[in-house]
């Protein structure tokens, strides 16, 4: 009977739901950047936390800008991006106590391996930029306030380039989807390496330019103010903190490498 | 088609193998789906009838309202339930946001409107034909319902699996107050999302060949169902 029937969907739906409830385990909910993520290093480093503390970390990997704002509202226990003046500005405006160098990678330049902007022989990174910029070849970029897309700006602004022309794509996307739309479009990129280490629909985009100082991509963690939000787990968010800094967080992350390439480099202490 | 390809052989494997991430997935996804379409039937179905039923004011807007979020972006109901769930939001104490009750939360946001507009359509359209015959009955209003309720149950079914089908199918929505967290909020369709920003397109693809696979699975066995329904009632 049919009335039979939308009951037996009701009772699985209801079975279904119970394990919705919250389990007590302990764990911290981090926001963080994709890069992070998506790289594969937390999946990497965090068993290893759990396995020293017991404590889980739960990630929630958006752009540096979005992150900033859940943790402005309260809605995570610990925060680790990569955009270092933005994160003084946080600990400036009182939203954290704390901020700690915990690792780098590097930003590289990639566009379609023929390279018609001749950047592969540039001088530095912003002689790079400006020949992109000269040659009008497309452009993509990320357009979404992440930390990727915050120093890519700070380039075009220091090359002294108008970015306002139609080699400019403004994707307003996240790194995946900015490679995945450069691979289509045969476009250059500006792109954290990790990202690209692990990303496989390359199409015909390589690495045409890298190696600069100036491309150096720090990332530094946050302990959040107990003031300001006092039910967050400040106690267990130290721990973390505190382990990505220490010896054996700082081994873990040096130990995660893809294909035999390191994808970050720690550097806790380094002020 | 090389990505095609690799995404049949990568979906087959997944299915083959049981593949225990993907499991946990799936079941995830079926129980924030499902949960979501059955609080948005018990309220919606109801409510949909009531509007046919009764003449208030404001019945024509309260329609046209609902009619209009049938088609809400399930990015923009996300992020409504985000204010809301968020520390800073009216209902942070609760600290629900980047669990799976808040994606649950967010898809009946989503589904209520679709199974309360088409209902009260269905009905209506019901009601025009037995208006008299049941006032015959001498049955007040909140007694036809049930009865209208029982009669269009076939169509109601569809209408309930259409809604079943924006839930499971939307990615705006609990990416946002699911956060997308690896084993803890992640579904399917976020995990679509994520393997396509990765760049593997076939993984990507091979789940999306086993999420439609679901959702056929799911109408397959309300239509098999509801046929033997009307067999046993025959």
């Amino acid at each position: 009977m049919q009335r039979r029937h939308l009951l037996s969907t009701f009772a699985l739906g209801i079975a279904l739901s119970a394990p919705l409830a919250a389990d007590d385990e302990r764990y911290i909910t981090l926001a963080s950047t994709t890069s992070t993520e998506q790289s594969g290093l937390f999946a990497d480093i965090v068993p290893q936390f759990r396995e020293t503390t017991g404590i889980d970390v739960r990630v929630v990997a958006v752009g540096t800008g979005q992150a900033f704002e859940i943790a402005r509202r309260g809605d995570a226990d610990s925060l680790l991006v990569h955009d270092t003046q933005g994160e003084e500005q946080f600990v400036a405006d009182g939203y954290a106590s704390e901020r700690l160098d915990v690792m780098y990678n590097d930003f590289v330049l990639i566009g379609p391996s023929d390279d018609p902007a001749g950047i592969a022989d540039a001088d530095d990174a912003l002689d790079a930029f400006s020949r992109i910029a000269a040659s009008g070849s497309p452009f993509t970029s990320r357009g979404d306030d992440s930390g990727t897309h915050r120093a890519e700006q700070r380039f075009w602004e220091e090359a002294g380039v108008d970015t306002t022309g139609g080699w400019y794509r403004e994707l307003g996307s996240g790194m995946g989807p900015t490679l995945n739309t450069a691979a289509g479009m045969d476009a250059y990129v500006f792109a954290d390496r990790a990202t690209w280490l692990a990303f496989d629909n390359r199409q015909d985009l390589a690495i045409l330019f890298e190696g600069d100082e100036a491309l150096f991509n720090q990332y530094g963690s946050l302990l959040l103010d107990r003031e300001r939000h006092p039910h967050l787990k400040h106690d267990l968010a130290e721990q973390w903190h505190q382990w990505l800094v220490s010896d054996e967080g700082q081994a873990a992350i040096a130990g995660y490498a893809i294909d035999g390439e390191q994808l970050f480099f720690p550097n806790a202490g380094h002020h | 088609m090389p990505i095609a390809d690799n995404a049949f052989a990568t979906a087959l494997t997944l299915i083959v193998t049981l593949d225990p991430t993907l499991l946990n997935i799936v079941r995830l996804s079926l129980q924030v789906s499902l949960s979501a379409v059955l609080i948005a039937a018990l309220i919606g179905l109801p409510l949909g009838a009531s509007l046919a039923l009764w003449a208030f004011p404001g019945r024509g807007a309260v329609v046209v309202v609902l009619n209009a979020f049938m088609g809400l972006p399930p990015v923009v109901a996300g992020l409504m339930v985000y204010l809301m769930l968020s520390r800073a939001g009216p209902l942070g104490e609760l600290g629900l946001l980047f669990t799976p009750t808040a994606m649950v939360i967010a898809q009946v946001v989503l589904v209520l409107p679709i199974v309360a507009a088409l209902s009260r359509q269905h009905i209506e359209a019901l009601l025009g034909e037995y208006r008299e015959q049941l006032a015959s009955f001498g049955l007040g209003r909140a007694r036809m319902m049930p009865t209208l309720l029982w009669d269009a149950r076939v169509a109601l079914t569809t209408v309930v699996l259409a809604g079943f089908g924006r839930a499971s199918a939307e990615v705006g929505a609990v990416l946002i107050v699911g956060g997308n967290i690896d084993g803890v909020t992640r579904v399917m369709t976020t995990a679509i999302a994520l393997e396509t920003n990765r760049g593997n397109l076939a993984l990507a693809l091979g789940l999306g060949l086993v999420l439609l696979l679901l959702v056929a699975c799911v109408n397959a066995a309300a239509h098999l169902l509801g046929e033997r329904a009307r067999r046993q009632m025959g």
